[in-house]
């Protein structure tokens, strides 16, 4: 009897006529209170959780950007004095070596990110392509495909550190004595060629993800659609061009929003791949304010770093939405 | 592929010459781009630890299966693995739970609030971990310290912990999947007596076995690969096999076999898992995008 007459409310099922339920008389009754309760009931566990992991310490954080927190105060919190907003000015003072690291980091951060979503996105959506029209093989090259994105991403990273090794790594091995590209065997985990390792190990395990989605996405895509434009006499790039591409245009929105933000926030491909120490020209955003708060236990310029993590990112989001919605909306 | 073709007539459809090209070669480079890392993987386990620490060799000249015998010993293995299982299953079998009765809630009432716990949900996710990870552990230690009730250095801070990771993508998986299910069975289950959570049980979750079986691989591959946290949230006793085996391979003198053995053996539960589900995944996939 409840979940009829709140199943009748919903549009999606335009159900039988609701029993007259409206019509008694408005009383204040156990049952009611019980119906109208329920969902917050069932709601009130992932509530609970979602505050204590996720809304309370975010909070929490943006309060520990304005305190000088040390190691002294990690039992007493309560007692670190204010900072105003000192850890704000030592974060961004690009003239201190704080400062000037994390924007090196964040330059860093940005242009891993966009040649990682670039990559990936490009990778994944010509395999989804390659793979649309029925072919042999179809379904164990869609499985298999699949492997980087199921391993762990520590075990891919540390695979991956060892064939980037310089001395008995199979990148070395393949370039230097088996191309002969260069004589001397190049250093790939630190220096300049950490970056192309960071970036070659990060798309490996990103591809799959952007494969799995915009294949999910073609399946949506009516395959009358085609055949009315190959009759039209249009050819096979341009179906690709006119149908294909506009129709994803709602799951790219999504995917390329969700490749960023987890790019950019990555922790485990660097800490994994480079050990203790990453190198400057790929040391990330999140392994730079990990490094900072705990390894020199200053937790205040490390919430401070934290939150203008989270404000370019709202920033970042914002202005995409906004962007690509209203591109939406001209063409609708 | 071509020849079982060229003796039909071409119909408008048929994709030319050129695109079976590319896509022969782009397959093949991308298989291959795939299989590298997993085929270094599985040699080098098989490789005896002179053979690894001199140059690379595609393939091994000699044999062996010791790695996988002496890798129990280099590191605590065994202990990583209880620590993980524990940890995964646990907040598994948790966030699976709330994730359905929240799901539940958010596809078949409406209700004040209903709107706003799904927009903030789904924007946990948007945010850096590092943000949560600081303030996370604190709290952590100042409950452990005013309670009693130790949640930093424990398996249970660190279910905790992953199964609110995991809530945001599986309700809005589940609402998906629950929004699939014909509103008349509900009806016909409360015709016959059933409450709501009699609904839900007997009608609505064996209906998303698939939803469900999906976000259960999601959330026990998540609390399985996890690193950030349990760096921070885990000691000698409870470390789990991300930070422990990471540890290890960040030492200057690494035996390479013996540690690819051991992703290898953490890895294919895993994988194994995940492949024969997939095609559950993308199914949860597609009808999350068509809303």
């Amino acid at each position: 009897m409840a979940a009829a007459t709140d199943v009748s409310r919903t549009p999606a099922a335009p159900a039988p006529a609701p029993p007259p339920a409206a019509a008694r008389p408005r009383r204040w009754s156990w049952a009611r209170v019980r119906r109208a309760g329920l969902p917050y009931l069932l709601l009130l566990p992932a509530v609970c959780f979602e505050l204590l992991v996720h809304v309370v310490p975010m909070l929490v954080g943006i309060w520990i950007s304005f305190k000088q927190l040390t190691e002294f105060f990690i039992r007493n919190w309560g007692a670190a004095p204010s900072a105003g907003l000192d850890n704000y000015r030592f974060a961004l003072n690009i003239d201190n070596a704080v400062g000037s690291a994390l924007l090196q980091s964040f330059w860093t951060t940005l242009s891993f990110t966009l040649l990682v979503v670039a990559l990936s996105w490009f990778i994944g959506t010509g395999a989804a392509l390659l793979l649309q029209d029925p072919c042999r093989g179809r379904g164990l090259l869609r499985t298999y495909f699949l492997v980087p994105y199921a391993l762990p991403a520590y075990t891919a990273a540390i695979t991956w550190e060892f064939m980037f090794q310089r001395d008995n790594g199979l990148v070395n091995q393949v370039l230097v004595h088996e191309l002969h590209l260069t004589s001397v065997a190049p250093f790939w985990l630190i220096g300049n060629n950490s970056f192309v390792a960071l970036v070659v190990t990060a798309v490996w395990r990103t591809w799959p993800f952007a494969f799995l989605v915009v294949t999910a996405g073609l399946q949506n895509i009516p395959g009358e659609l085609y055949e009315a434009a190959a009759i039209d006499g249009a050819g096979m790039w341009q179906r690709i061009r006119r149908i294909t591409m506009p129709s994803l245009r709602p799951v790219n929105q999504v995917l390329l929003l969700v490749l960023f933000l987890w790019n950019f926030n990555d922790f485990n491909t660097p800490y994994v791949l480079f050990g203790n120490v990453a190198p400057p020209q790929a040391n990330l955003l999140s392994l730079q304010i990990y490094d900072t708060s705990f390894e020199n236990w200053n937790f205040g310029s490390g919430s401070a770093m934290s939150v203008l993590l989270l404000l370019f990112l709202l920033l970042v989001t914002a202005v995409y939405l906004l962007l690509t919605n209203r591109g939406r909306n001209a063409d609708a | 592929m071509p020849s079982s073709r060229s003796g039909k007539p071409r119909s408008p459809m048929a994709p030319p010459t050129s695109f079976l090209w590319v896509r022969r070669i782009g397959l093949t480079l991308l298989a291959v781009f795939t299989a590298i890392p997993v085929y270094v993987m599985v040699s080098t386990s098989l490789k005896p630890l002179g053979d690894v620490q001199s140059a690379f060799r595609w393939i091994p000249t000699r044999l062996t299966v010791r790695p996988y015998i002496d890798m129990w010993s280099t590191v605590p293995l065994a202990h990583y693995f209880v620590n993980s299982t524990v940890v995964a299953v646990c907040s598994t079998a948790i966030s699976v739970v709330i994730a359905v009765l929240a799901a539940y809630a958010v596809s078949r009432y409406r209700f004040p609030g209903r709107k706003v716990f799904s927009v903030t949900v789904l924007s946990t996710q948007m945010f850096p971990g590092i943000l949560f990870l600081l303030p996370l552990f604190l709290i952590f230690v100042n409950i452990g310290n005013s309670t009693g009730i130790q949640l930093s250095d424990t398996r249970l801070g660190l279910i905790i912990t992953y199964l609110t990771f995991t809530l945001p993508f599986s309700i809005w998986m589940l609402v998906g999947y629950f929004d699939s299910i014909p509103r008349e069975l509900d009806e016909a289950a409360a015709v016959d007596g059933n409450g709501p959570v009699g609904t839900l049980l007997r009608v609505v979750v064996p209906a998303a076995v698939p939803g469900i079986v999906t976000v259960a691989v999601y959330s026990f591959m998540t609390a399985w690969g996890e690193v950030l946290f349990a760096s921070v949230m885990t000691d000698d006793s409870t470390r789990t096999l991300a930070v422990g085996l990471r540890n290890y391979a960040s030492q200057n003198d690494v035996y390479w076999n013996q540690i690819m053995a051991a992703s290898l053996v953490v890895s294919v539960p895993v994988v194994v898992g995940f492949l024969l589900l997939q095609r559950y995944l993308v199914a949860g996939l597609t009808a999350g995008s068509v809303k």
